[in-house]
């Protein structure tokens, strides 16, 4: 138990103040102002009850946020967690970013959807805990009983007395007990914060400008770096000719800088200069030479190609369910057919960059938009030769993470363009870098098998995958004999009763940094997956969403889905000629959901009128942020099946910005109908990710119903359906 | 370097640039308001939108120099009673995400409630189909003009 004295506290807040970081009180709705800060110039000294809480001599409690705000309501969600329990409005709390520091714990970042789903249990101990103490120090105060005593809106209350003192007055005597190892937590029936709808603190902030994005942070004496990477990928840098750009005023210096993205190191060249604008001018004049390594005969048609002619090779199978190869060989009925997913850019709106400052070769404070902070604090240390401790870590409001966040290989530019040049450096990556660099979803191919019973119900599943894998570009250590769980993701995880299963992968060499996208591959595999067990029910003669709850294990959260799903779309009314209904859905890591898309028949092609959706999260923080989610994931799965995809020739990528790699359009957004499934309990499901795999599965077995075509490759033109 | 005399949100600079610097840059890095946003710098996403003379543009096309003399408007500077309405509503529909497309968002819908008090769904189309939002926030910026349209 560790008292911080007033002035470290205080000091404290005066920086962030300073540099705007993620430091918000209140939710504080009025349009024009900013969120109310001014009970904080009242505090004198703030007590620590754990890492993630601390409560000031005036009541003022500050909650330590770990997850990165990327769009997914950790500033509403995280503190309602610690708030339930603590037994405050969420409304008075502080809420402080950490930046990847050892007492905070492993957890920082923002991915796997995990942010809500990782912290309700432990941070509601953490609200209790801090409770009991300040029940426990009034009662020694008032030399009652503790159960007497409870806490209610800040303060305990001596029920007998109707005596009460605020949390503010008994911080400090609190702070000093142990903290319980084991606390009471509330009776969910009892709640008055979670799982109920509430607005998010940030949205003030974000419809007035307010909020600071990793792009608007400002330290004294910065300048600007724009930086030229080669454009065929696996190029090495030869030589740099900077004599016009340097001729061009307010350019300071023209730097090599390495790009360090999963294992890919490659050498680039940047302009630094007094605004962003000059930077980006004289990178235009540089001349630069570039050895492509033969990697410029690179192009998408003949890798394609290639994952197609891999398809006869037998792969790694992971688990294997009963023998699929003597099923299928018995069955009355054989299907096969091949599916093709493209590889996509993440493209979130606000462009990779990042602020790097040096106090000196040993201290580094980095202000940056991240999914990572704790990845960042350790690798940059270990990186660049300094204690962790020793960086300064800002984390941002991150302008859209969606996976992208995750590889801080622009932050590392930042850091290393600051050293060379003695001043705080901010790059900001163009939207054609973005869209060019990568990383990258991989594209996914796969081969589907199954055999058909004397009923109609598969007897042999079968999904090969072949495809680049995100594993072996993460690191050179990779294992290409083991089976590859995360190109394989979830294919066993259905819960389907199909007695013999077999998937195997067959690894696919690629010299392109491929990623973790949104919902990473279940977003490709849910496709062939559940449009091919269409495939079989149509063979079956039956109805899709009959055959799937047929099939369906009658406990599993998947049949609780599909029931839901038929009852919400009411799937056994007729639509109108020309309209018809798809469904699919996926279970996986971070949770798991299921869609009906209604499409009608338009021209050529289709428009989507509706999508149905049915989440299961077993426990609710926020239904409007879950919803929120599974809109988001509708549209960008809408851009992923429909939209243009990445591709490359002459090894270079032929995508650069929004008008060649599109994402969909207000015109281009269905309605969205969600409905939350929640059993209360000890599960809890991501909200952030889920929403994605059953898009373009259901959206594509729309499209057969409505006319009879049968989609095998993403992406596809939704006007012109051929 | 030229100098230029701005007027942004009713407040007089006057800043020494390259006259083709565009209008973005200089509202973020000279006059130093960072709500306007850079996304794509070829007017494809919207994220920059200001008021050009009570017009929205996309202020990371618009050289410095065809801004000079007129009145800007940027999201800091974004008042009175349609401006409010768009906000509130925002608020009320929980419009944002990760809200860096929202500055955009929020100056377009003000556009359009100024010129048209009861959009219909085609007209928020037109109106709104310049900005993109890939946090998908597209249902919920519709539901928000209509019902700033009626707070109106």
């Amino acid at each position: 138990m560790q008292r911080n004295t007033s002035l470290s506290r205080r000091s404290f807040i005066a920086i962030t103040g300073i540099t705007g970081t993620g430091f918000i009180i209140g939710l504080n709705n009025a349009c024009k102002e900013a969120p109310k800060v001014a009970n904080l110039s009242e505090v004198k000294q703030w007590f620590e009850f754990t890492p993630y809480v601390n409560i000031a001599d005036n009541g003022i409690v500050t909650v330590f946020n770990t997850k990165p705000e990327i769009g997914q309501g950790v500033y509403q969600s995280i503190p309602a967690i610690v708030c339930e329990e603590l037994e405050i409005p969420v409304e008075s709390v502080v809420i402080k970013q950490t930046g990847g520091e050892k007492k905070y714990g492993p957890m920082q970042f923002a991915g796997g959807s995990y942010s809500v789903r990782g912290s309700y249990n432990d941070l509601r101990k953490v609200g209790a805990a801090a409770r009991e103490m300040l029940i426990k120090a009034a009662s020694q105060e008032w030399k009652v009983p503790e159960s007497e005593c409870y806490a209610e809106n800040g303060e305990v209350i001596h029920k007998p007395s109707g005596k009460k003192l605020g949390y503010g007055a008994l911080a400090s005597a609190a702070s000093k007990l142990p903290v319980p190892e084991k606390p009471k937590l509330k009776d969910p029936k009892d709640f008055k914060i979670l799982g109920k709808a509430a607005p998010r603190p940030d949205i003030p902030l974000k419809i007035t400008g307010k909020a600071v994005f990793g792009i608007d942070a400002e330290t004294e004496g910065m300048v600007y770096a724009s930086v030229e990477h080669s454009p065929v990928f696996g190029a090495k840098l030869v030589s740099v000719d900077d004599t016009e750009a340097k001729k061009i005023k307010g350019v300071l210096a023209v730097e090599r800088v390495t790009r360090i993205i999963q294992k890919y190191r490659s050498e680039a060249v940047a302009v630094i200069a007094d605004s962003y604008w000059t930077a980006l001018q004289a990178r235009k004049v540089l001349n630069i030479k570039w050895d492509n390594q033969g990697y410029d005969s690179f192009n998408s048609a003949d890798y394609e190609q290639k994952l197609r002619d891999l398809a006869s090779k037998p792969g790694v199978a992971d688990k294997p369910i009963g023998d699929f190869d003597k099923a299928f060989a018995g069955a009355a009925t054989k299907l096969e057919a091949f599916y093709e997913t493209p590889m996509v850019s993440h493209s979130p709106i606000e462009p990779m960059n990042a602020l790097a400052k040096w106090h000196d070769d040993k201290h580094l404070e980095i202000w940056a938009s991240t999914q990572v902070p704790g990845d960042i604090r350790q690798s940059f240390a270990k990186e660049y030769g300094f204690p962790e401790e020793n960086l300064t870590l800002n984390v941002m409001f991150n302008g859209g993470g969606f996976g992208r966040r995750l590889y801080p290989d622009h932050v590392h530019e930042a850091v290393q363009l600051a050293k060379k040049v003695g001043k705080p450096v901010k790059v900001i990556w163009t939207r054609e870098d973005d869209t060019r660099l990568g990383p990258f979803r991989p594209m996914t191919f796969s081969a589907m098998k199954a055999g058909l019973g004397a009923d109609g119900k598969p007897l042999a599943y079968q999904h090969k995958v072949i495809s680049p894998s995100i594993g072996d570009a993460d690191s050179d250590k990779f294992d290409k004999t083991k089976p590859d769980g995360t190109m394989l993701e979830a294919l066993n995880d259905q819960k389907y009763e199909i007695p013999n299963m077999k998937h195997p992968y067959v690894y696919a060499d690629l010299h392109i940094p491929v990623a973790a996208w949104r919902a990473v591959t279940s977003t490709t595999l849910s496709f062939p997956h559940e449009c091919f067990l269409d495939e079989c029910a149509v063979k079956a003669g039956k109805d899709p969403m009959a055959y799937r709850l047929e099939l369906a294990k009658k406990d599993s959260d998947l049949f609780r889905i599909l029931t839901k799903l038929k009852e919400v779309s009411k799937w056994d009314q007729p639509l109108p000629a020309g309209s018809a209904r798809g469904v699919g859905q996926y279970e996986f890591f971070a949770g798991h959901a299921g869609m009906v898309v209604e499409v009608t028949k338009q021209g050529n092609g289709v428009k989507i009128d509706k999508v149905y959706a049915v989440i299961d999260m077993g426990t609710v923080v926020n239904p409007d942020t879950i919803k929120a989610q599974v809109e988001g994931a509708v549209a960008m799965g809408i851009t992923a099946a429909v939209k243009g995809g990445i591709t490359f020739q002459n090894g270079q990528t032929r995508q650069s910005n929004y008008n060649d790699n599109p994402i969909i359009r207000i015109h281009e957004m269905p309605i969205v109908e969600t409905h939350i499934l929640a059993e209360g309990g000890e599960v809890i499901k991501g909200a952030g990710e889920p929403g994605l795999p059953p898009l373009a599965p259901a959206l594509c077995n729309a499209i057969y119903a409505a006319t009879g075509k049968r989609i095998r490759k993403l992406p596809f033109n939704i006007d012109n359906i051929v | 370097m030229p100098s230029f005399k701005l007027n942004v949100n009713n407040k007089d600079y006057s800043v020494d640039v390259d006259e083709q610097m565009p209008l973005l840059w200089v509202i973020r890095d000279f006059v130093g308001l960072k709500g306007t946003k850079f996304g794509c710098g070829i007017s494809q996403c919207g994220a920059c939108t200001v008021h050009l003379d009570g017009t929205p543009i996309r202020s990371c096309m618009t050289p410095v120099s065809q801004a000079a003399g007129k009145k800007i408007t940027t999201i800091e500077g974004a008042e009175g009673n349609i401006s409010e309405a768009v906000q509130k509503a925002w608020i009320e529909l929980q419009v944002p995400q990760c809200g860096y497309c929202q500055s955009g968002q929020v100056m377009s819908a003000v556009a359009l409630l100024k010129n048209n008090k009861k959009p219909t769904d085609a007209d928020i189309d037109a109106a709104m189909q310049g900005n993109l939002c890939r946090c998908g926030t597209y249902m919920r910026i519709r539901q928000a003009i209509h019902r700033a349209a009626e707070m109106i």
